[in-house]
């Protein structure tokens, strides 16, 4: 599946709505040299990024690490930038906070912002994608943390995008719900085939849901590792526990013993 | 040796002889019953007060003879297009100013200016400005609304979700698909308080413009009432101000349930 139209996100001193079209066809994502700094501060430091189309990236860093900044950086949230990048015109975001609009019923949520005046049944499609085709009606205030994220999922869904931004949606989730939701992640990913660039600081979400996990430290794509295993993946397949491992160590963290594991 | 059990008593079990209502009410009464046996025994002469009977009576003839009822008339029409007329100008600046950095540069400097003005204080000016007919009233009425719904208008449309904001724009809305589907909807509560305190400053304000100068309305009764020492029908006409006050809220109560039911924190039913 071809990614169309690239849309170069415009630093504000250059926004001319210039189109690019260029050689990358069959990439969703293409980063060259981004800086992005706060009051003199690289943040983000000449970092390079490609993603090709329908492949699955999970960001890893510690806080502060500016793994969210970049993901705002391609959502176009954040153009206070240097460099080049380019992302798909249809790309969407779900954020660690639902952030459905209380005012609106959730279909009109999930509608919000749609060109055209697109009928209800496109919600209740969407909706019914993510599991939640029993609260089509319902106020935000009355969804569960759970059933807030699917809507907020459902919302970004209903774009078709061809990146789909994800910003520590599990976040806020309690354990349980996590589990199925990330599942429901997986899922969607497959069934739509659209990439997706996932920032999480949890290591065994990454492994279980990315094609590559990218580890992101001082400003830059530091370490990436390539996560060959078919899904739905266990998280206690040896490779993956090795990969963890890995990744641990170079967030700057010592992985337990294994045995510990094993005790349990 | 075991201890001894004793059983917890679920609240409802423990019986309230008399509910809570009708304790509630009994303090009022209370002081109507003594209000009327003052006056009765002539402890409280009708001079100074009436008795609660009289005025009774004076309200039911005042509203059989449409004295009453043409002077309600005559207020609430004061009162509804000074509201109208403070309700566009306030909400016009308050999104002037609340919208735009310019508009807040240009405005509310302005507005905080005139705010610091008591507005009772204006009514000598509006009376050499316009006369003493409906005008002044009108526009006192306009001036004590305005102020209120642009400061929570105003407040209203700076205190929305910055998040929001946000999301809105990452699902592609543009500026004035957020000013009407994510900065309008999240003002509408502070629209709300301001429209509230808004409805008790009008009602003020038509007191305040009746007293000084009127030739019909409540207050007209109310300063023809203070020439003949008619105290039943001051008391009538202070009735009638408080319970058009009371349904004005009730009104805004209702509204303020069919348009935030939305809100997490809303607990009405």
């Amino acid at each position: 599946m071809a990614t169309e139209l690239h849309r170069q996100v415009n630093s504000p001193e250059k926004e001319s709505g210039q189109e690019q079209e260029d050689g990358s066809g069959g990439a969703a994502v293409r980063v060259r040299s981004l800086t992005r700094s706060f009051d003199g501060r690289a943040v983000i430091d000449n970092l390079q990024l490609d993603v090709p189309a329908g492949e699955f990236v999970v960001l890893l860093g510690r806080s502060g690490c500016g793994k969210s900044t970049l993901l705002r950086v391609l959502a176009g949230l954040d153009r206070e930038i240097e460099g080049e990048v380019l992302v798909p015109r249809r790309k969407a975001v779900a954020f660690q906070a639902p952030r459905l609009m209380p005012w609106k019923r959730v279909w009109r949520n999930v509608l919000l912002g749609l060109p055209g005046r697109p009928g209800r049944a496109v919600a209740e499609r969407a909706l019914k994608e993510v599991g939640l085709d029993h609260r089509v009606d319902a106020w935000p205030k009355t969804l569960s943390g759970g059933e807030a994220q699917r809507a907020s999922l459902a919302r970004a869904l209903v774009r078709e995008p061809d990146l789909l931004l994800l910003d520590e949606p599990f976040g806020a989730l309690d354990a349980l719900t996590r589990i199925t939701a990330q599942q429901l992640v997986a899922e969607l990913w497959q069934r739509r085939g659209c990439a997706v660039l996932l920032v999480t600081h949890d290591v065994e979400e990454a492994l279980l849901l990315a094609d590559r996990v990218l580890v992101m430290d001082g400003g830059v794509i530091a370490h990436q590792v390539r996560v060959d295993r078919d899904r739905p993946r266990d998280i206690a397949d040896p490779l993956l526990a090795e990969l963890r491992t890995e990744l641990l160590d170079r967030l700057g963290v010592r992985a337990p013993e294994p045995a510990v594991h094993k005790v349990a | 040796m075991s201890p001894v059990l004793e059983p917890v008593v679920p609240l409802s079990a423990r019986r309230r002889t008399v509910p809570r209502w009708l304790r509630r009410t009994t303090g009022p009464l209370l002081l109507l019953v003594l209000w009327q046996v003052s006056s009765a025994t002539g402890v409280l002469p009708s001079d100074t007060l009436a008795s609660p009977g009289t005025i009774a009576g004076t309200a039911s003839d005042l509203l059989k003879d449409g004295t009453l009822p043409h002077a309600m008339l005559v207020s609430v029409q004061r009162v509804l297009i000074g509201l109208a007329l403070g309700g566009v100008i306030g909400i016009a600046l308050a999104l002037v100013s609340g919208l735009s950095r310019l508009g807040e540069d240009l405005v509310d400097a302005s507005v905080q200016m005139l705010r610091s003005i008591p507005w009772v204080g204006m009514i000598p000016l509006f009376i050499i400005w316009m006369g003493i007919g409906e005008a002044p009233k009108i526009a006192l009425i306009a001036l004590g609304v305005t102020f209120h719904l642009y400061l929570n208008v105003y407040a209203g449309i700076r205190g929305v979700d910055a998040q929001l904001i946000e999301a809105g724009n990452s699902l592609g809305l543009g500026r004035w698909g957020l000013i009407r589907h994510v900065v309008l909807p999240g003002a509408l509560p502070g629209a709300m308080t301001g429209l509230r305190y808004s409805l008790a400053t009008a009602w003020l304000a038509l007191v305040f413009g009746e007293t000084i100068n009127a030739d019909d309305g409540i207050g007209f009764l109310l300063n023809r009432a203070r020439e003949f020492f008619q105290t039943d029908v001051i008391v009538v006409c202070l009735i009638v101000y408080a319970a058009l006050g009371l349904l004005a809220d009730f009104i805004v109560r209702t509204l303020e349930r069919l348009l935030l039911q939305w809100r997490p924190n809303f607990t009405g039913k």
